[in-house]
């Protein structure tokens, strides 16, 4: 009841001085932290940008005329077509089960979706060579029915898939857990199929949520580096997606052409973050509470 | 220490919180501002304290310009709504905290901060908890905590913002009267807000009502609730009905009927008028203002009737067991003791000296 | 997981949600090709170097020097980013200024930029004729190709993980407390030191935690601007690439082992961190 009361001067507080900190001391650490960021977030990204066009927006297209960069834009896009949709349905299913049921050894579960946040990049490539590899545990059996997942696409989308593959499922397991189960037992109750009860009450409820994390996934999908890295055996034209061609084109001093491509890279992050940001904005209130990344 | 306020204005950009605000508290005083939601007591506490800085006006700790202090320096004891205890910090460091601030000439050694400690912690019986931290402490408990916290620096005035706000309704109860004990015990002077009347009724020796930024009245708890001196305070404390009236030729007419005051007006056109429910006196439809008894409910000890005067005006009356009541009843209506008020807020007639020997008489 | 499948239904409680068998199911299944059994190659591969062939390779004088250098410039690189990812929280949080909104999205960008982008983009800016390199080299600091350029790129992917650990806790800060500080006599700096940042530590030792386990696996963002020299600025996520294209697998089984077990033991701080935290101050 008394709540206006302290909300006026909460709004007024900042500004009265009895509790902040005086001008100068807010100038210095303002500067200062704009100053860190400045130096580590928006340099980088100009520069991306700046030595992408430094012969002119001519010899940054011509970049793209490249066949082997045309074809490393295509599997880039392959991969992810394959990786985000399969981490979806995943997610969905994860989500749906963790948070709508009880069962024993759940948290163990929750944590083993966590875990390949956890693992290096390189390490999650290298895993999935020791599996399919020449000398990996499966290597002799593919080699005998003349089947290639290392170094092929395949292995590309496994590790795509490996590194992304927390995304969807942990930003939709709090969002349904805060949801609880009443919307869909209501359904269930009014005689609706279970189906139906998903298509028409829980997609509803969880579709940011699950935009969010598809974006976030995609992000990292298309510009994972490490682990396909491991996997892709660099073959010019075939296995090497746009974050793999920019390190050859870079090695090679081709630098306009390996800013070009990264300046696409940027783009999409840049993309990215705007997106995130507005959903944060618009529909923060059917996100999940906390999230870190 | 007393507090003198003068002039006391604030504003939030176009917004006035306080209105040119004068109060004097006295040494020892223990003084509650009670007002509802919006009334700016919460602001004039903050003001008194320093952490709100007033627009206008000036406020004196006895000889002293307090106004001019900043906060840290102006020696209050502040308890907040929500405790403000320090999460990370034990019961004893809590308390401790604002000797142990203190610019190191002026710091007690360490055994001195821990002897002051545990004598609060004593005072507000809390002993034995001291290494507790205060996720571990209840409600009550964080409060007593808060209050020893204040009282360490040995502060010149004790202020306190809805102290027992955030408690359930039984700690509430013991707490008010264990802040009456420890008033008693130490003397400091104390301002405490709360929107809450029984509280500061209770409580406090004087009574500040406040209504958007305006001081309505200032009064011990019964000078309040027997002689309200505004509209807004007798609606605000106690239960009462209001009648629109209008006062004409000496008498006051609820719309053609003549109100039976039992003594003449003076004043003229329309006013309020306001009686408590314990004081109608019920009797024939023929003596008085006639109406009709639309439902009677249980009140505490006695029967409380809501009855229709006609043209959409009901009032409240407590009927004793004597009076056999019923809903659907048609009865009459005479006020023993009442107030009324001229369109202009001026009261123009006093309340009768007789007494009712009305019980119950502070629900 | 047939077991699980039982179990679940078992003790579902008295939902009448459908779908939980379907939805378990394909969790599982698809958990354990995707994770459980990669990783599980990995752990097979590793059980056969034995204890021995580990020691042998952790201790080979080239593998040391990677490990050494990951996890020694990841621990610089995240106390930096810890001192700063505060700065910026508090920043964000307390003070209002123009484009504070932009500058709040912008913090998350390291997670967006894909880390080969952001490698070539300090490599290029810390080079000695970069823009950042061209002014440093006067005073005769080189940043790229040296171990201070490794920090340099795991100060940028770590960046977000302290602000975004600090900022919600630093939100929730109860104006309260600080004013209660005031009223006691403490001055602003006395405030902010023992009333405001105490309770933070927790989220601070998070993000720290999660930035340094970050930075250690870290591969993208570093290669470029590390320069790569064996035993100076060489990490071991490089190294196990290396080994891998020389074929040795076992060699990069055995640095991959190494750099998982330290991980999970960060993921095992983490939660020690907060299960102490909420135990003490009720809150994580």
């Amino acid at each position: 009841m008394a709540m206006s009361d302290t909300d006026d001067w909460r709004a007024a507080a900042a500004t009265a001085g009895a509790t902040g900190e005086g001008f100068a001391a807010r100038a210095v650490l303002i500067a200062l932290a704009l100053g860190f960021l400045a130096l580590f977030l928006v340099l980088p990204l100009v520069a991306v940008f700046a030595e992408a066009f430094r012969n002119g927006v001519g010899a940054w297209w011509a970049a793209f005329q490249d066949p082997d960069g045309l074809a490393a834009i295509r599997l880039t896009l392959i991969v992810t077509a394959i990786a985000v949709p399969a981490n979806l349905v995943f997610g969905i299913a994860a989500a749906w089960a963790i948070t709508k049921f009880r069962f024993p050894g759940k948290s163990l579960l929750i944590t083993l979706i966590d875990l390949p946040f956890s693992v290096s990049p390189v390490v999650s490539g290298l895993v999935w060579v020791l599996l399919f590899g020449a000398q990996g545990l499966l290597g002799p059996f593919l080699k005998a029915n003349g089947l290639q997942i290392i170094f092929a696409v395949p292995g590309l989308v496994l590790a795509t898939i490996f590194v992304t593959f927390p995304f969807v499922a942990r930003e939709l397991i709090p969002l349904m857990e805060e949801q609880g189960t009443a919307d869909e037992e209501a359904a269930m109750t009014l005689g609706a199929s279970g189906l139906t009860t998903f298509v028409r009450v829980t997609l509803p409820n969880i579709k940011w949520g699950l935009l969010y994390g598809v974006l976030l996934c995609n992000a990292r999908a298309m510009g994972e580096f490490g682990a396909v890295s491991v996997v892709s055996g660099h073959v010019r034209g075939l296995t090497n997606t746009m974050p793999l061609h920019v390190e050859i084109l870079y090695n090679e001093y081709e630098f306009v052409a390996a800013f070009a491509m990264a300046s696409l890279l940027a783009a999409l992050a840049l993309v990215t973050l705007v997106l995130k940001t507005f959903l944060e904005w618009r529909y923060g209130g059917h996100l999940a509470g906390g999230r870190g990344h | 220490m007393e507090i003198q306020i003068r002039d006391l204005a604030k504003d939030y950009g176009t917004v006035p919180a306080l209105h040119s605000v004068d109060l004097d508290v006295k040494s020892g005083e223990l003084l509650a501002l009670l007002g509802p939601s919006g009334s700016g007591k919460t602001t004039l506490l903050r003001s008194i304290a320093g952490l709100e800085q007033a627009s206008r006006g000036k406020i004196f700790f006895g000889e002293e310009e307090a106004s001019a202090t900043p906060v840290r320096e102006r020696g209050v004891g502040f308890v907040f709504q929500h405790y403000a205890l320090f999460k990370h910090m034990t019961v004893a460091e809590n308390i401790g905290f604002g000797l142990s601030v203190r610019p190191r000439a002026k710091r007690p050694p360490k055994a001195a901060i821990r002897e002051r400690v545990l004598s609060l912690l004593d005072l507000v019986r809390l002993k034995g908890l001291e290494d507790r931290y205060p996720a571990q402490l209840s409600g009550g408990q964080r409060q007593r905590v808060a209050l020893a916290r204040a009282l360490a620096v040995d502060p010149k005035v004790l202020l306190l913002d809805e102290p027992f706000g955030a408690l359930d309704a039984k700690v509430r109860k013991e707490l008010r009267k264990w802040l009456r004990e420890i008033h008693e015990e130490t003397h400091y002077t104390t301002v405490f807000v709360t929107h809450d009347q029984e509280e500061a009724l209770e409580l406090a020796d004087r009574v500040v009502v406040l209504d958007k930024g305006r001081i309505e009245q200032v009064g011990t708890p019964d000078e309040v609730y027997d002689a309200p001196a505004t509209p807004f305070v007798f609606a605000f404390i106690g239960d009462s009905s209001e009648l629109p009236v209008t006062v004409d030729q000496g008498r006051v007419w609820l719309y053609d009927r003549a109100v039976p005051l039992g003594l003449d007006v003076v004043g003229h056109g329309p006013a309020r008028l306001f009686v408590r429910p314990q004081h109608w006196e019920v009797g024939a439809p023929a003596n008085g203002l006639a109406g009709v008894v639309r439902s009677v409910l249980r009140h505490g000890p006695g029967r409380r009737a809501e009855v229709e005067l006609g043209a959409g005006v009901s009032v409240t009356v407590d009927v004793s067991d004597d009076h056999a009541v019923r809903t659907g009843d048609r009865i009459g209506l005479k006020p023993s003791r009442w107030r009324l008020f001229l369109a202009d807020g001026q009261a123009v007639a006093p309340i009768p000296a007789r007494r009712p020997a009305a019980s119950g008489f502070r629900a | 997981m047939a077991q699980a499948l039982v179990l679940g239904r078992r003790t579902s409680g008295p939902g009448v949600l459908p779908g939980f068998g379907l939805s378990i199911g394909f969790t599982l299944v698809y958990l354990s090709l995707i994770v459980l059994i990669p990783l599980g190659a990995l752990a097979l591969k590793a059980a056969g170097l034995g204890v021995d062939g580990l020691l042998k390779i952790a201790f080979d004088a080239r593998v040391l020097a990677a490990l050494k250098i990951s996890f020694g410039v990841a621990f610089a690189a995240a106390l930096i980013n810890a001192i700063f990812g505060v700065l910026v929280a508090w920043v964000l949080v307390r003070y209002d200024f123009p484009g504070r909104a932009l500058v709040d999205a912008a913090v998350d960008l390291p997670f967006a930029l894909p880390t080969a982008v952001a490698g070539i983009a300090l490599a290029a800016l810390y080079a000695g004729n970069g823009w950042v390199g061209a002014l440093l080299e006067p005073y005769g600091i080189k940043v790229a190709y040296t171990p201070l350029g490794i920090m340099v790129a795991l100060v940028f992917v770590g960046l977000p993980f302290v602000v975004r650990t600090v900022q919600p806790l630093m939100q929730e800060l109860d104006r309260e407390i600080e004013e209660a500080s005031a009223t006691l006599g403490a001055s602003r700096l006395q405030t902010i030191t023992r009333v405001l940042l105490p309770p933070l530590l927790p989220a601070v030792l998070t993000g720290f935690a999660l930035a340094f386990a970050r930075g250690v696996g870290e591969y993208g963002s570093v290669i470029f601007i590390a320069g790569n020299m064996p035993y100076v600025s060489e990490i071991a996520p490089l190294l196990i690439v290396i080994k891998l294209e020389e074929f040795d697998y076992r060699g990069a089984t055995g640095i991959a082992l190494i750099m998982l077990l330290v991980s999970f033991a960060m993921l095992l701080v983490i939660n020690l961190i907060q299960a102490w935290s909420r135990k003490r101050y009720g809150h994580v």
